[in-house]
C-alpha cells in the first residue's frame, strides 16, 4: 500500500512570490523573515521525500463558476496548467505546468464515491493560486505529480464544516488503501480569519486575531472536537467574510486525524492575514513504513 | 434583483484584459454593451443557445456604471469578484502601496455584521 509521509496545512498567501523575489526598494520589510519561515517550512516536506502530492485547495472563480458549481472536485488529468491572467495581473504569479498522477486520481474518485462522497471530476483543469502557492513555498521545483482536490468555500450554499472533516478522514483512508509503493504527501491550504472586499480588509493584522489564536491551537493540537463545537457556517462570518476558507484547514485536520498534534507549527503575523504552517508525519520521515 | 447576473458581469469582465480597460474608461458604454451581448450568453455554448431571461435592475445597472463598489456590496455581489476587478481598475492609480485597497475597505465602514447575503 501507499504511505502518507507528510500531511501539511498552510495558508496560501498570493503575495509571497512577489515579496520573496523582489529586491531593493521594492522588497517589503517583512520579506526576509517571511522567506526564512517558508524555507524552514519547506524543509518539513523535503525531508519526507514524497513521490506524489495530493493538493487540496479552492478555485477562486477561475474555472468553476456559478452556472455549474461542484462542492468537491478531483482533477484527473495527465497535466495541469496553472495560474490565471488575473493572478499574474494582481500578484505577479508565474504560469506553471504540473504533472498529474492519474492512477491516484482514479483511485480517489472511485473510492470516494464508494465512501459516499459524490465527487465531481475534471479532465482538463487549470489550477489557481490555492494550489500553486504551496507549490511555490514548499516545492518550487514543481517536479512532482499531483492530484488536485478542490473544495467550495466560496459560493454558498457551502457544505458544513463537519463534511470537510469527514472528507479529510476519507482521503486519509483512501490514500492509505491505494495499492502503490509510492510516498504521498497531502497538502491543503486555506485561511485563518480573512476579509476580502469588506470593511475589515487589509488591516495591520488579520481581521480577528483572537480567532486566529484559537484556530492555531485547534490545528496544532488536532482538537477537532473543540473546533467543531465552535465553528459553524454561521459562526465563520464573524472573524471575516472570507473565513470559510478555514474549512480547508478543518479538512486537513481530518486527514491528520483527531487528537493528533502537529509535528511542526509556525505562524507569521502579517498585514491583512495571519500566516500559519503545520506539518504532521504519519510515518517516520525518510524511514520505513 | 439578480446577484447572479452581477457576479456574471464581474466574472466575465475581470478575466478579459480588453474588457477591464473598456470598463475603466467607458463604464456606461461597456455595461450597456455587455448587457445586450453577454448577459444572456450561456458560457461555453454558441449564441443560438443563449438564455432568454437575464437582465439587470435599474439599481444594479447604475451601480455597475458608477463603479460603485459600496452599492454592489449592499446588493450582495460577491465581494471577492468585486474586489478583484476593482483592484484591476484602480490600483494602478496608487501613490503608495495598498492605498486603493485600504480606501476601498474604508468606504464600506458603514456595514456591520451580518453583511448583505451573497448567496445566489
Amino acid at each position: 500500500m501507499a504511505s502518507i509521509v507528510a500531511v501539511i496545512a498552510s495558508t496560501h498567501h498570493p503575495f509571497y512570490y512577489r515579496a520573496s523575489t523582489s529586491t531593493g526598494e521594492d522588497r517589503p520589510p517583512f520579506a526576509d523573515e517571511w522567506t526564512r519561515k517558508i524555507l524552514a517550512f519547506r524543509e518539513t516536506l523535503t525531508r519526507a521525500n514524497p513521490d506524489v502530492l495530493v493538493m487540496v485547495g479552492s478555485d477562486h472563480f477561475h474555472q468553476l463558476w456559478l452556472d455549474n458549481m461542484p462542492q468537491f472536485l478531483v482533477g484527473k488529468a495527465p497535466a495541469y496548467d496553472a495560474n490565471w491572467y488575473n493572478e499574474e495581473r494582481e500578484f505577479g504569479l508565474p504560469r506553471m505546468t504540473l504533472k498529474g498522477q492519474e492512477d491516484l486520481s482514479s483511485h480517489i474518485l472511485r473510492a470516494g464515491l464508494d465512501e459516499g462522497f459524490d465527487l465531481a471530476f475534471s479532465n482538463e483543469l487549470r489550477i489557481d493560486h490555492s494550489i500553486t502557492c504551496p507549490i511555490i513555498t514548499l516545492r518550487p521545483e514543481a517536479d512532482l505529480p499531483i492530484v488536485p482536490i478542490y473544495t467550495n468555500i466560496f459560493a454558498p450554499p457551502l457544505p458544513r464544516p463537519t463534511r470537510f472533516v469527514q472528507l479529510g478522514e476519507a482521503i486519509r483512508k483512501i490514500i492509505d488503501e491505494w495499492p502503490s509503493h509510492l510516498r504521498v504527501a497531502v497538502i491543503g491550504t486555506g485561511h485563518l480569519s480573512l476579509e476580502l472586499g469588506g470593511p475589515r480588509q487589509f488591516g495591520p493584522h488579520g481581521p480577528d486575531p483572537a480567532f486566529d489564536e484559537r484556530a492555531v491551537g485547534w490545528i496544532a493540537d488536532g482538537d477537532l472536537d473543540g473546533c467543531l463545537r465552535e465553528v459553524t457556517l454561521d459562526s465563520l462570518h464573524a472573524p471575516g467574510n472570507a473565513t470559510h476558507g478555514f474549512m480547508d484547514f478543518m479538512l486537513m485536520m481530518g486527514v491528520a486525524g483527531a487528537g493528533v498534534k502537529a509535528d511542526y507549527v509556525d505562524t507569521f503575523d502579517l498585514f491583512h492575514t495571519m500566516e500559519a504552517y503545520f506539518t504532521w508525519y504519519p510515518s517516520p520521515p525518510g524511514g520505513a513504513v | 434583483m439578480s446577484k447572479y447576473l452581477l457576479n456574471k458581469f464581474l466574472f466575465t469582465v475581470d478575466r478579459d484584459p480588453d474588457l477591464v480597460e473598456r470598463y475603466r474608461e467607458t463604464p456606461r458604454e461597456l455595461v450597456t454593451w455587455w448587457e445586450s451581448t453577454m448577459a444572456n450568453s450561456l458560457l461555453n455554448c454558441h449564441g443560438d443557445e443563449a438564455s432568454t431571461w437575464l437582465a439587470f435592475t435599474g439599481e444594479e445597472r447604475e451601480a455597475l456604471i458608477g463603479h460603485d463598489h459600496v452599492r454592489l456590496f449592499a446588493l450582495g455581489a460577491h465581494p471577492f469578484l468585486t474586489l478583484t476587478l476593482f483592484i484591476a481598475l484602480f490600483e494602478r492609480d496608487n501613490t503608495e502601496p495598498l492605498e486603493y485597497q485600504k480606501a476601498y475597505g474604508a468606504a464600506l465602514a458603514g456595514f456591520t455584521l451580518p453583511y448583505p447575503d451573497i448567496a445566489t
